[in-house]
């Protein structure tokens, strides 16, 4: 077991290697000249190769590569070409709303998407079972965007009950903190409510068709119960699975959630340093959620190991 | 993990620190871009001159009436061959760290800025001298007399000649400041601004401001908010959404197709706080063919009209002025001289230049800047007239930024450079022909176009020279005829940018530039 | 943006070929409405010049902003003069909102059919050959980790920024992200039939592999991949109007429908007509290819489908 888990640790080393390699090559390759975005309006000529000296932008690519991993291996994340700011110190204040986002959408999503599913898986074949699919798939065909506006158009304009944008860090107030947090959740939570949803009443369907079910069903115990005490507890796993692969999905909706509702988190820094062909923040950026998307699925993937009572070694 | 941990520690340390700062009356704006620049001697973004005018003050300054009145200097004298000026500052001027303001921070802030500023760097070409007297005087003696120099001195726009320490002022030119310390009626929170979110204000409490009533930029300072908070937003209708729910209480630069929205709420005023406005330009790049060949740009001059882009742009006509005049209409220097038959798409006279001229068909690289709202519509624009004068174009779209980072290439339009790009002018920056950078043709010195003229810069010196407003007037005609040959820039037409407040908020100054001291916010 | 069943499909296992497809697909209403909508969307994507548009890029600054049903009149190169009905408005620009929507129905079909046949193509080679070749099988699926564990619309922000913006380089960003879940898919396949005994016997009486791939393993793959690209055709039409809406996609004057919606976004409140037709057709078109692939599943893949 313990050999697994080491195993299965190790592994995720060369993933973040290449992660490392590509981030790096893509980004250096580019026609657009940082130098230049750096030295602003009036510079000239020698003002841009000084900046490109000093940023290490005229070393061979093989050795830009060496030294951009060491300072990252030692936390160092370089200086954003454009904000002027360390990277690690912007990254650091913009985690608060990104993750605040992430864990209520989750939050949420959960808590809609499982009863959807098991209710769909219940009542397979039937009206209510076609209808929670088509909302699902439904969830995954319109853009996170078009989501956003109807919702701030029918709760905070016409109705007025929630604001329409900005961000309020939770230590200035829980109230604010959850009424501006309401509306973005909901949106960036449809398209995982449809994941989860879908998946959910898969696991179910699985795991209803299973022995022991058929057991329990003979023994003559309450279908509700049958459904919560075997079939949920034991679809659990799977379910836990999916929320670990669609965190992938979530960091793409966060992406453009934040950027409807001018929340100040990672995916507009993402938006803004793209825009901005600022390196550093990029990378960076894009390390971080490859970092965080393989953590929880190493996570998710060991605890699937260790608590799936199906999987022996 | 750990690491995981030690960042989640770090916010919650953050967000907890920012607990004690509640200040009593907060004035939540939102500015027309973000702030990512600091030093507004290093760069002429206007987001940053704004800036500059929170935290830093000015040694004269423009009034509500055009004129340039002493701000931190207390009296100053010229001597009668107008060749010796001495400057005396006020009493208990302090920088924000609590030392006093010297001459000597004076001197070497006027050297920084004159090394990045287009007026400046005129001006600084006539000084033999600038001594300090004593700690809070100073003389600046002229090799010749220029009327320019009070003038440069209160130089309204970007770039202003802010007043930093001396320890400041002797930054490189060429390097942007990493210390803050002004002299303003605001101090600016280091450690609360995070940009692309927000910058925060406070105001200073030892600031002392003048006696006269506040006009224009000139006059007494007085903070009346504790604290000014510029909040990043992006989306003009979000922007919009959030003023009218009261999350915010200023907007500096709300979207005209958005105005209705506000005018019909009650809570909300508009405010003409620039009556000046702002200008429109086309900019060729005269090095690249065929903008090289003057005809090829004095086609754009017959090819363009100024309401078709002011009609996409700002559309309601309360909001515009189609004005020939490239000294902006209702100031002094304002003319029609030489424009006949310009600007009035007159695409057969256009289509005939560029036969003369024998273009042939090169496409012309056009940049679009998409992300801010008062531009991205004049490209098309200009991208269709030019089209149906005979050019053939190719458009190519990216953000501010990148628009900002390549037009200052001289490669050609194929290997990165460009041909034309549209741009606006706050009205103060191009009043004559020694401010307006765009006329610059010194060739490879002038800004990024590069125009290459003799005569012009002949005429621009002249100007400098000029004793008195008639004499002005008439080289600033002589520079507007002489633009129909050399095509330097094309100007696009006049616009005004109210500032839309909640009506709690009052005191908005008229002046060039949207400035906080005397705004007030009652009811919190 | 990428969708749930790419992962899914992961764990397919090729199925013998079903007899009764087409009259199976017909009698599924989902898969009908599906395929009738992307036909549709077909019809007008082509003929949008024929169906009462005007030029989708011509502006006019004096009608901008007009309500649906607007109707102006305009005066033809000839001299003679029309009236011409605005069924869904004009932009900030004063151009056809309906002309755009019907000509950016082209953009958005070419980007969902480019991306996924590409991306299908590439990824159907990496892993028939990363399944064949043991030694190789290891760096190239280490690659694969590395590049999915790149959240998708970063990696396709990351793409963009490398390119001139243009509907090259977007379908590049979006199908780079979309190669590696084809490969997982494909290379499971392989491993798997390489089992089966009659591919045991192939091999055995020395068979060429190029022969063994082709005639053996590549019949297998064939409806996996069909499935596989409806689902990256429908998030290949979401991820280019997302570029669009965050300002990075395909230049902003050619008519898509995220271009028409980001140019509309920020008058959303007093128009919403820009943000209204193009995403209702997004919306549509997006699902009715689900809508298609769900069907598919079923019918061509009967292990997943009882699944799903």
């Amino acid at each position: 077991m313990a050999g697994y888990i080491l195993r299965r640790i190790v592994a995720t080393i060369p993933v973040m290697l290449i992660v490392a390699v590509l981030v790096f090559l893509m980004l250096r390759l580019t026609p657009g000249d940082p130098a230049a975005v750096i030295a602003g309006d009036n510079a000239n000529a020698e003002q841009i190769a000084a900046i490109r000296t000093r940023l290490g932008l005229d070393q061979p690519i093989v050795v830009q590569f060496f030294i951009w991993f060491g300072q990252i291996l030692h936390g160092d994340f370089g200086e954003s070409f454009f904000f002027k700011k360390s990277v690690a110190e912007l990254i650091v204040s913009r985690l608060e709303p990104t993750l605040a986002l992430s864990l209520s959408t989750i939050l949420i999503a959960v808590l809609v998407a499982v009863p959807l599913g098991v209710l769909a898986a219940y009542k397979q074949g039937t009206v209510i079972d076609k209808i929670v699919m088509g909302f699902s798939v439904l969830g995954f065909s319109v853009p996170v965007f078009v989501i956003g506006y109807s919702l701030i158009y029918l709760f905070a304009i016409k109705l007025n009950w929630l604001p329409v944008q900005g961000y309020q860090r939770i230590a200035d107030g829980v109230g604010g903190f959850l009424a501006r947090l309401i509306l973005p959740s909901l949106t960036l939570s449809v398209i995982y409510i449809a994941l989860i949803a879908r998946m959910t009443r898969t696991s179910v369907l699985d795991v209803m068709g299973e022995d022991y079910i058929r057991t329990a069903r003979a023994k003559g115990q309450v279908e509700r119960k049958v459904l919560f005490n075997h079939a949920l507890r034991n679809a659990a796993v799977p379910i836990v699975t999916i929320i670990g692969f669609g965190v992938a999905l979530l960091i793409g909706g966060v992406v453009v959630t934040e950027s409807v509702f001018t929340i100040p988190g990672l995916g507009r820094l993402t938006v803004d340093a793209v825009l901005a062909r600022d390196f550093p923040t990029i990378q960076a950026v894009i390390l971080l959620f490859s970092f965080v998307y393989v953590l929880i699925n190493l996570v998710v993937d060991l605890a699937y190991r260790v608590f799936d009572p199906r999987i022996r070694y | 993990m750990r690491k995981f941990a030690i960042l989640l520690a770090a916010v919650a340390a953050l967000a907890a620190s920012m607990l004690g700062a509640r200040a009593e009356t907060t004035l939540r704006a939102v500015m027309h871009s973000d702030l990512k620049i600091v030093d507004p001697v290093w760069t002429t973004a206007y987001i940053s001159r704004n800036h500059g005018y929170m935290i830093y003050d000015t040694l004269f300054a423009m009034d509500a009436q055009g004129e340039i009145k002493p701000q931190m200097v207390d009296k100053y004298e010229v001597s009668a061959d107008k060749l010796l000026y001495t400057f005396t500052l006020r009493d208990g001027l302090l920088w924000h760290d609590g030392t006093p303001v010297t001459a000597e921070d004076c001197i070497a802030s006027i050297k920084r800025w004159a090394a990045r500023d287009t007026l400046g760097q005129k001006v600084l070409s006539f000084v033999e001298a600038m001594t300090p007297q004593g700690p809070n005087s100073f003389t600046i003696r002229l090799k010749e007399p220029t009327g320019l120099l009070i003038f440069a001195l209160g130089k309204p726009s970007s770039n202003v000649p802010f007043m930093m320490p001396k320890r400041v002022a002797a930054t490189d030119p060429n390097t942007q400041i990493s210390d803050f310390t002004g002299s303003g009626p605001f101090v600016f929170k280091q450690d609360e601004w995070k940009p692309g979110d927000k910058a925060v204000y406070v105001k200073f409490d030892k600031y002392k401001p003048r006696a006269e009533a506040p006009s224009g930029l000139a006059g007494g300072k007085v903070a009346k908010v504790d604290r000014v908070e510029w909040v990043a937003m992006t989306d003009q209708q979000q922007i919009v959404n959030a003023l009218l729910a009261g999350e915010i209480d200023y907007v500096e630069a709300p979207s005209h197709d958005l105005l209705p929205l506000l005018t019909e709420d009650p809570d909300i005023h508009l405010v003409d706080y620039n009556p000046l406005g702002n200008q429109y330009a086309f900019r060729p790049n005269s090095l690249q063919k065929p903008f090289d060949n003057p005809k090829v740009r004095q086609a754009l001059f017959y090819a363009f009209n100024q309401k078709d882009f002011l009609d996409a742009v700002i559309g309601n006509p309360n909001y515009y002025k189609v004005c020939k005049a490239m000294f902006v209409c209702g100031t002094p220097l304002a003319s029609d001289t030489g424009m006949d038959g310009l600007l009035e798409s007159n695409f057969t006279k256009a289509k005939a230049l560029l036969k003369e001229a024998g273009y042939d068909g090169t496409p012309i690289v056009l940049l679009q800047s998409t992300d801010l709202q008062i531009l991205t519509n004049l490209a098309p624009v200009a991208k269709q007239l030019m089209e149906k004068a005979g050019f053939n174009v190719d458009m190519q779209s990216m953000d501010w930024q990148t628009v900002v980072a390549r037009r200052v290439k001289k490669d050609p339009a194929s290997a990165g450079g460009w041909h034309g790009m549209l741009t606006s002018w706050v009205s103060a920056d191009i009043l004559n022909p020694v401010m307006s950078s765009f006329v610059n043709a010194s060739c490879d010195k002038a800004n990024f176009g590069w125009p290459c003229d003799a005569e012009m810069e002949r005429l621009r010196d002249a100007f400098a020279r000029a004793p008195d407003l008639a004499a002005q007037k008439q080289v600033a005609d002589a520079v507007q005829t002489r633009e129909r040959e050399v095509v330097t820039h094309i100007w696009l037409g006049q616009w005004y940018q109210p500032i839309a407040a909640r009506k709690s908020v009052t005191g908005v100054l008229t002046a060039p530039v949207p400035v906080f001291w005397n705004v007030e916010k009652k009811g919190s | 943006m990428s969708t749930e069943p790419a992962l899914l499909t992961d764990a397919a296992v090729p199925a013998p070929r079903p007899t009764n497809l087409f009259a199976g697909l017909a009698r599924d209403w989902a898969v009908l409405f599906g395929a009738a909508v992307i036909l549709v969307m077909i019809v007008i994507g082509v003929g949008a010049p024929f169906l009462g548009t005007v030029d989708p890029t011509e502006i006019n600054p004096t009608f901008r902003n007009r309500v649906p049903g607007t109707e102006q009149t305009i005066r033809r190169a000839d001299g003679t003069t029309a009236t011409y009905r605005h069924w869904m408005g004009t932009d900030s620009l004063g151009r056809d909102v309906y002309s755009r929507v019907l000509y950016g129905a082209r953009i958005s079909l070419v980007v969902g059919a480019a991306a996924a046949a590409i991306s299908i193509a590439i990824g159907l080679v990496i892993g028939l050959v990363a399944g064949y070749l043991r030694w190789l099988d290891g760096i190239v699926m280490r690659f694969m980790d590395g590049l999915m564990a790149i959240p998708a619309i970063l990696l396709a922000l990351a793409v963009v920024s490398l390119f001139r913006a243009g509907i090259v380089s977007v379908i590049i960003a979006i199908v780079v992200p979309e190669i590696p879940r084809v490969v997982r898919l494909v290379r499971a396949i392989v491993l798997s039939v390489r089992e089966e005994p009659y591919v045991e016997a192939a091999i055995m009486t020395g068979t060429p592999t190029p022969l063994l791939l082709i005639r053996h393993v590549l019949p297998n793959t064939v409806a996996p991949l069909i499935v596989q690209g409806t689902f990256v055709c429908a998030s290949a039409i979401l991820l280019e109007a997302i570029l669009s809406f965050l300002g990075v996609g395909i230049p902003p004057d050619t008519p898509t429908w995220g271009n028409i919606m980001a140019e509309g976004r920020g008058l959303f409140r007093v128009y919403p007509h820009n943000i209204f037709f193009p995403g209702l057709c997004l919306a549509l078109t997006v699902l009715a290819v689900n809508m298609l692939g769900d069907g598919l599943r079923d019918r061509l893949d009967p292990k997943l489908a009882k699944r799903m």
